[in-house]
Order: structure tokens, then C-alpha cells, then sequence
């Protein structure tokens, strides 16, 4: 992969934008081409580290094994979760409609 | 026309009836509730809110794939899986991707020839059985004259297994043979009421077709989703083999999609929302320290599994002399299987004649309800039942000379060679003793008083 600038090409920025539900206009995606690459290129840095002998992970507390019994307790008030709901009906959340076919 | 085979895989939904949610304390008991009222920050996905795995839900998780025969590795993790949905409060699930609770099981089910002695086994390879968390429940309404969509998250977080074959099933017949036995193997642990109707169980074939004399995968599939009956699982899995082998016919390989089951009209269709290409994007869940299983865990676990239902019919059929049929019949609800038993124990324990047979037959046949009555009743009814069936041989004897001597012509015509006239005699019989004999014991006492 070539170093520096065009890591990423506008289709693949398109690709996320379209995951993240984003419409990015010209202008923006030049601007996040510009910028995820050179995230990407600074992260590219990290895998000089020589790490032959060094297991993966995804953890850095080295907690393992944490749970939980299963016990019910008290939710919260229907009227406190729907407190910041911009819209609401009935006890529901309401959102534009989601069309399924 | 060339022949075709399809192939098949599935993919199974099942929520647990834990008392909590999965990763935190909201209870999981949500079917029915007024909407948004089991709900707190963490299955709201609030920030800040720190998920906490619940440890029978994932005791459960392993318990299941023990009983689908599945290896449980020693290390495992949760995942998140990226997506954007109103129904997914945080825009991920939190699932498991490449290290699952289990892996490399197999189910195996038997398939009724045409001929009805006929049986045919086979072993569906079950790749993964992982834990994730369900979401929550969309409905779709008109207020105030705008279409809109809307949220109850009383389901959000409630614990969910996911179940995943390998694609080695060939016939819609066989996917619905091995859900129903994977549903019998779910309800004997006790781990999930597995009620298709309340979507506790739900169903995705994957399905596709190739020549049968290419050895290769088909390099398409299409997915049918939440589907909630065996029945439709086999006719919608029908629908797609057919729709697949005309599209190949004419040269076109079937899109690769999701598609949805209308039961109305007997099609599927194709799920324009969800077909821009998936890209969960799964990454490690870094809210929850990974999981590390001891060899004691493990065999404790297994230790906790009960007796399934293919290990309890072959005990039947071993202990009992049971016929094949009556012990799978017994053993289709784990209560009347244990009813059974204890029936059983009692008439051992009392040195008692009725034979495991008789039993069997009263419990088959609903002779008696056994919600209602108890063993002890049913065995009381069986014997007083069994007893006036009974008839001394003296008794008997004088039953059959009164009939001889008042149906003198009956008697005339069997000697003549009449053979039904001896039914007649035997007929008369059953009628003067109500019953209580044994036919065949009736027939010979006549013919040797003839
Ligand atoms: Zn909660």
C-alpha cells in the first residue's frame, strides 16, 4: 500500500459515509479523504513494532471471566426513557417510517 | 433437463428465559408488557453504560452446544457488530465473531422413508452456537395521518443464541426434520420456551442450488429471515429451490439477497431495505473482559445437562422393551416421559403385573389425563380396568354353552363348513360376557365345544 496520500479511495469514503448514514457532499469527501488517509497513515506507523512473539488482544485490564448473576431488578419509569425521545406515541419511541418492502 | 440439487444451511434464533437481560437487570420476562418499561441505560445504550454478561445466560449458551455435540474452546470473547437500525439503540450488537462459546457440533436426524419401515439417518454438521443479545421490537402505525415506525426496547438485551448449521442439508423435508428436533433438544434443557408464535424461536434458511454432479458450493445464497413455523420454514425453502432451478434453467444465477416469507400468498420476497452490502465491520467488545473456561467449569456443566431425548428413547426401548414409536411418543414432552417413570417405579416397587406396554397404551392413547390423575390413581384405574377383563374359564364355559344351545342353526351352518357362522357364535359371545374375554380365547372355547 503506498504510503501517504490516496490510502483511501472516494469509493471506499463513500462506502463508510453510506454505513455511518451520511450524505457528504463533494466538497466533504475530498476533506475526509484527505483526513481519514492521514489517520490511517499515522495508525500505519504502529505496525513497524516488531511483534513476532506478542499474543493479540483486545483487553488491557487482563480482568477475565467478569459476570453477572441473573437477577432481575427495577427498570427505569417508562415516562424517564422516553424523556429524551424527540418524538414519542403511546409509550413508543417514534421515528420516520422504516419500509420493509 | 439437468439434475439439480440444492443445498441448504440454517441459521436459528432462540431467546433464553433467563430472569434478566442479558447484560444487565432489566427483566428479560418482556412478552406483553406496556412498551418501554423494562428498559435502562445499558439496553438503551445510553453513554456510559457498562454492559455485564449475565453468567446463566452464557452457561446456557454452553450447555446447548454440549448438547449439539460441540467443542467449547477454552478462550472466548464478545464482538460488536457495526450497523444502523431504530430498532438497535447503541448502532452495534453485541455478538461473538471469530471465537464463539461452541463450534464443530452435529445433530442427528432420521428421515421416514416412503416406505414407513424405512429410516434414513443423517449427521448436519452444526458450525457455531455463539451468544448475542436480541433487539428491540419495531411496529409499524399511521399517527397523526404520517406513516411512521414505532419502538418498544423491552426486547433490547434480552439474551439470544445463535445457532449455525453447515450447509449440508438437501431437502426442505430434512430442514424442518432437524428443527423440530433441535427445538425438542432446546425445550428438554429448559433453557428457552422456544415459542415460534412469540418469536422465541425463529427461523433463516439459506438456500441454494447447483448440479448435482458439481462438487463445488454454489457461489450464491439467499437468506429467507424470521421465519416463525417449521411448516413455513419447508414451504418457503420449497419456494426458493423451484424459483432457483427455473432462474438456472434459463442461464441466470439467483441474486444473492435477503428475502422475506409472505405466508398468504405462498412467496418470498425480495428485502430491498437490507440489500446494500453488509459490512459489519466486528471488532472486539472492549466493555467486557473476554471469557477463559476451566476443564472443572466445563465438566460441571456437562454435568448439568439433562438426559436428551434420543438417549431417553434408546433407554425406553433398552429398559422398557418399549416399541420404537411408543418411546418416541412418551419422550416428546419431557413430563409425560418422567409421568411415565414414575409410574413405572411404583409398579416395580409393588411387584405389580401391569407391563410397561400397558402403560405406555394408556398414556398414548389418553386413556386417563395424567395433568389430572396421579400415578398412583393411574395405576388403581389399570387394574380395576384390567381385572373385570377378566373372566374365569368356568364362567366362560357356561357363557359358550348357553349361546351353542340357543343358536342351534348357527351351529348346523359351521358344521357345514360355514366359517362365518362361527364369528356369529363368537359375536353372541362378546355380547353375553360384555366384553370382558378375550376374542380369540372365545373362538377356541367354541370350536372345541362344537
Ligand atoms: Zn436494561
Amino acid at each position: 500500500m503506498p504510503k501517504g496520500k490516496n490510502i483511501l479511495t472516494t469509493d471506499i469514503v463513500k462506502h463508510v459515509a453510506t454505513l455511518a448514514k451520511l450524505d457528504l457532499s463533494a466538497g466533504e469527501l475530498k476533506s475526509f479523504q484527505d483526513q481519514l488517509s492521514s489517520i490511517l497513515h499515522l495508525v500505519e506507523q504502529v505496525s513497524k513494532v516488531e511483534t513476532t512473539n506478542v499474543e493479540p488482544t483486545s483487553q488491557v485490564t487482563g480482568m477475565e471471566n467478569v459476570m453477572r448473576e441473573d437477577e432481575a431488578g427495577v427498570s427505569l419509569p417508562q415516562d424517564e426513557v422516553l424523556r429524551n425521545a424527540p418524538r414519542k406515541h403511546k409509550g413508543y419511541f417514534v421515528v420516520d417510517a422504516i419500509f420493509e418492502d | 433437463m439437468p439434475d439439480f440439487e440444492p443445498v441448504i444451511g440454517l441459521e436459528i434464533h432462540v431467546e433464553l428465559k433467563t430472569g434478566s437481560k442479558m447484560f444487565c437487570g432489566c427483566s428479560a420476562d418482556y412478552f406483553g408488557h406496556d412498551p418501554n418499561t423494562h428498559c435502562c441505560p445499558v439496553c438503551l445504550g445510553l453513554p456510559g453504560a457498562l454492559p455485564v454478561p449475565n453468567r446463566k445466560a452464557v452457561e446456557w449458551c454452553v450447555m446447548l452446544g454440549m448438547a449439539l455435540g460441540c467443542t467449547i474452546p477454552e478462550f472466548s470473547k464478545f464482538d460488536r457488530k457495526n450497523y444502523f437500525y431504530p430498532d438497535l439503540p447503541k448502532g452495534y450488537q453485541i455478538s461473538q465473531y471469530d471465537q464463539p462459546f461452541c463450534v464443530n457440533g452435529k445433530l442427528k436426524i432420521k428421515e421416514q422413508g416412503t416406505n414407513n419401515k424405512e429410516q434414513r439417518e443423517k449427521i448436519i454438521r452444526i458450525r457455531r452456537v455463539h451468544m448475542e443479545e436480541d433487539t428491540g421490537k419495531l411496529l409499524h402505525a399511521t399517527v397523526e395521518g404520517k406513516k411512521v415506525s414505532l419502538i418498544d426496547f423491552n426486547r433490547s438485551g434480552v439474551p439470544l443464541v445463535e445457532i449455525v448449521t453447515e450447509p449440508d442439508i438437501r431437502t426442505s423435508e430434512e430442514a424442518r426434520i432437524f428443527l423440530k428436533k433441535l427445538h425438542h433438544v432446546v425445550r428438554y434443557l429448559g433453557i428457552s420456551d422456544a415459542d415460534m408464535e412469540k418469536g422465541s424461536m425463529r427461523l433463516e434458511p439459506n438456500i441454494s442450488v447447483k448440479l448435482k454432479t458439481d462438487g463445488n458450493l454454489p457461489p450464491y445464497k439467499v437468506e429467507v429471515k424470521n421465519i416463525n413455523s417449521f411448516n413455513f420454514a419447508k414451504k418457503a425453502i420449497d419456494f426458493e429451490i423451484n424459483r432457483h432451478i427455473e432462474l438456472l434453467s434459463d442461464g441466470i444465477v439467483p441474486k444473492q439477497e435477503t428475502r422475506g416469507w409472505e405466508e398468504k400468498k405462498g412467496v418470498t420476497y425480495s428485502q430491498r431495505s437490507k440489500e446494500e452490502a453488509q459490512d459489519y465491520r466486528y471488532f472486539p467488545e472492549p466493555d467486557i473482559p473476554p471469557v477463559r473456561w476451566t476443564k472443572s467449569q466445563i465438566s460441571n456443566l456437562k454435568s448439568q445437562i439433562c438426559e436428551l431425548p434420543d438417549q431417553k428413547i434408546a433407554r425406553f426401548m433398552g429398559d422398557y422393551s418399549l416399541s420404537e414409536y411408543d418411546a418416541v411418543v412418551l419422550t416428546d414432552e419431557k413430563e409425560t416421559a418422567e409421568y411415565f417413570e414414575n409410574v413405572m417405579k411404583q409398579v416395580t416397587k409393588n411387584k405389580g403385573q401391569i407391563t410397561a406396554k400397558t402403560i405406555a397404551n394408556w398414556i398414548i392413547n389418553r386413556k386417563a389425563d395424567i395433568s389430572k390423575v396421579s400415578s398412583e390413581e393411574l395405576i388403581k384405574q389399570i387394574s380395576q380396568k384390567s381385572q373385570k377383563a377378566t373372566m374365569s374359564d368356568d364362567e366362560l364355559g357356561q357363557i359358550v354353552k348357553k349361546v351353542l344351545g340357543a343358536n342351534p342353526k348357527a351351529v348346523a351352518d359351521y358344521k357345514a363348513g360355514r366359517k362365518n357362522a362361527l364369528m356369529f357364535l363368537v359375536g353372541q359371545v362378546m355380547k353375553e360376557t360384555k366384553g370382558k374375554v378375550n376374542i380369540e380365547k372365545a373362538g377356541l372355547l367354541l370350536r372345541d365345544l362344537i
